[in-house]
């Protein structure tokens, strides 16, 4: 039993192996239309990956539970209840019985398997069917150590968001953020970091002095952030690696508002001088430091378009704080913002096609996008405070942080949320504490 | 208008915070004021000269701003001439002007605001003679509110400058 097991592991394997190297066949069938405002979510059937051992089999159930989980969360996807299966998991590795999945409306029907390997990694297959047409979309084999179970998941939940939708996924990513406890006088903030649904949570500062407004680097295991170390605010440099910090420059004012350039080499953020924001860069191999506006007006919460190009930012320059373009050497300025309001915090998208932002407008705050000319203007979510909008790293699901108004007693909350880009699928991404201030990575290396 | 109206209100809301002044700044402001337990009575009749409650007594430790504004009203200037006048007494005294503003903006911006507002103090008090070496400022932005709630009243005491004797 355990013999031909093995054997029919090993052939799957081979299989993968070739299908990888061939590359797919291309299915126009089946397909997660996204481009839509709301989309009914596509149902499918994720099994349990099966395993011989109990250990192993516990492995495969985890795994089916975190791509169910992704793929639910994206909006897109309905896993169907396990109760409802026909077809049981040992008769299914010897190919699905397409009517039984059919039966119970599967369009798309996921299975794998775990096993260990002599060397003690951790052996992960998978395949993706589509039911109706009856054919392999996709099958990919993994190799890992068996602590990273959880990655391999992800990576999986990618690959199958990407089959179905055409688009790259977001699942095998990190948000860092800035954890909050306290009363808001004496807010006591820390950088944490995990991932895209939660897990592997963990602080990186104590909380013993103020942070605020993490980015992560594009290229490197590193976060920008802004520190009040020794009550002096300065923009500074985590290297998740080894968790040391280094300020960024000896400036005589305050340094706020980094974030990385989209080649990772450089930070953009506002220096202030003699109570003025100006907003410059800095080489992170030179050290060199370039301005790039001098105006008596605030210019803060600089972003780069993705091919480097241009940079958003916002200033009241106008008369109220209003978003602006400007070429990356400062030229060209020209404001993009002009409905009703303030406009704060410009991001622009990875895609390069749009650019998210904060607005205020008649004492509530919005989370809205358009393009980087300023039209085609759309609010996705609005709330008494909603702020700071980092996109996934496919360009098509956003984090933010909504805090609501303080109580009787002057307590608020502050939670992070993602949402579609349609405005569709807003939810709470659940943290131990308090949350504000998320910036989501890009897929890990 | 509006702006008329808030100012009028953040006047009152300092005659109100007067009466129970001791009691309400140990309690919330504790970015700087905690910290200077150097500050004690010299003599049973009052406070130490020069010390942070010297100026919070005789000065008033803080200014007011209108929404989005650093600009300084007559009753800031009036509390910058008297604090201008009081460092001419006190040769020995530096200070921290701390900025801050109410949680209706953005965070980066807000840094730049209180940036701003710290700044122009500053600016008032060197043109009335202080040596600018004496007068350092640091914006706190949104992140250090000294009264909590989301209403008119909270968020006019909170769009503020702080002075902190070092």
């Amino acid at each position: 039993m355990n013999n031909s097991a093995t054997s029919f592991v090993s052939a799957v394997a081979l299989v993968l192996a070739v299908a990888l190297g061939s590359g797919v066949p291309a299915r126009a069938e089946l397909n997660v239309d996204i481009t839509q405002g709301f989309v009914e979510p596509l149902p499918v059937a994720i099994t349990d990956f099966y395993a011989e051992t109990l250990e192993e089999s516990k492995t495969g159930k985890d795994l089916a539970g975190v791509i169910s989980a992704d793929l639910e969360r994206s909006g897109l996807f309905r896993p169907i209840d396990h109760g409802a299966f026909i077809q049981d998991a040992a008769s299914l590795r010897k190919g699905p019985r397409f009517s039984d999945w059919r039966l119970i409306n599967a369009q798309a029907l996921i299975q794998g398997s775990v096993e260990m390997q002599p060397d003690g990694r951790l052996r992960v297959n998978f395949r993706l069917w589509d039911v109706f047409a009856e054919q392999q979309m996709t099958g990919l084999a993994y190799f890992t150590t068996p602590s990273n179970w959880r990655r391999v998941a992800h990576i999986v939940a990618d690959v199958i968001y990407k089959r179905l939708t055409g688009e790259d996924g977001y699942f095998d990513t990190r948000l860092v953020y800035v954890a909050e406890s306290g009363p808001q006088n004496r807010r006591v903030k820390r950088l944490g970091i995990m991932d895209q649904d939660g897990e592997n949570h963990r602080f990186l500062t104590a909380g013993n002095e103020l942070v605020l407004t993490p980015r992560f680097s594009p290229t490197t295991q590193e976060i920008t952030y802004l520190s009040y170390i020794g009550e002096i605010p300065r923009v500074y440099l985590f290297n998740l690696n080894t968790g040391q910090q280094e300020v960024l420059g000896d400036f005589p004012g305050m340094t706020f508002a980094p974030r990385f350039s989209p080649d990772g080499n450089k930070v953009i953020m506002s220096l202030a001088d003699n109570g003025n924001s100006d907003i410059f860069t800095m080489d992170l191999r030179t050290r060199g430091v370039k301005r790039l506006t001098n105006h008596p007006a605030i210019d803060t919460s600089p972003s780069y378009s993705p091919d480097g190009r241009r940079i958003a930012f916002n200033s009241d320059r106008g008369g109220s704080q209003q978003l602006y373009v400007m070429d990356s050497d400062g030229g060209n300025v020209r404001r993009v913002s002009f409905n009703q309001g303030r406009y704060a915090t410009p991001v622009w998208s990875p895609r390069g096609d749009l650019v998210a932002f904060t607005r205020m407008s008649n004492g509530e705050f919005y989370i809205g996008v358009m393009r980087p000319d300023g039209s085609g203007e759309r609010m996705l979510t609005k709330g008494f405070l909603v702020e700071g909008p980092t996109w996934a790293p496919n360009g098509r699901v956003l984090s933010y942080f909504r805090q609501t108004p303080a109580d009787s007693r002057g307590r608020v909350t502050s939670k992070v949320y993602t949402i579609d880009l349609t405005g569709f699928n807003e939810r709470e991404l659940t943290t131990p504490i308090d949350a504000s201030d998320p910036a989501w990575s890009p897929l890990i290396p | 208008m509006r702006f008329k109206l808030l100012t009028l209100f953040a006047a009152a809301l300092l005659v109100a915070a007067c009466e129970t002044a001791p009691e309400e700044t140990a309690a919330v402001d504790t970015s700087g004021v905690v910290e200077q337990p150097a500050a004690q009575p010299a003599s049973p009749g009052g406070p130490t000269p020069g010390s942070q409650e010297d100026l919070l007594l005789n000065v008033g430790d803080r200014i007011f701003f209108a929404f989005d504004r650093s600009d300084l009203n007559a009753d800031s200037r009036g509390t910058l001439e008297k604090l201008a006048s009081w460092m001419t007494t006190y040769q020995n005294v530096t200070i921290t002007i701390e900025g801050h503003c109410d949680e209706r903006g953005t965070r980066e911006y807000n840094l730049a605001l209180g940036e701003r507002r710290s700044d122009a103090a500053r600016d008032y008090l060197v043109a009335l003679g202080v040596d600018g070496g004496r007068v350092t400022t640091i914006s706190y932005g949104k992140e250090r509110p000294a009264v909590l709630g989301s209403n008119e009243d909270a968020w006019a005491q909170n769009r503020r400058d702080v002075f902190v004797v070092n």
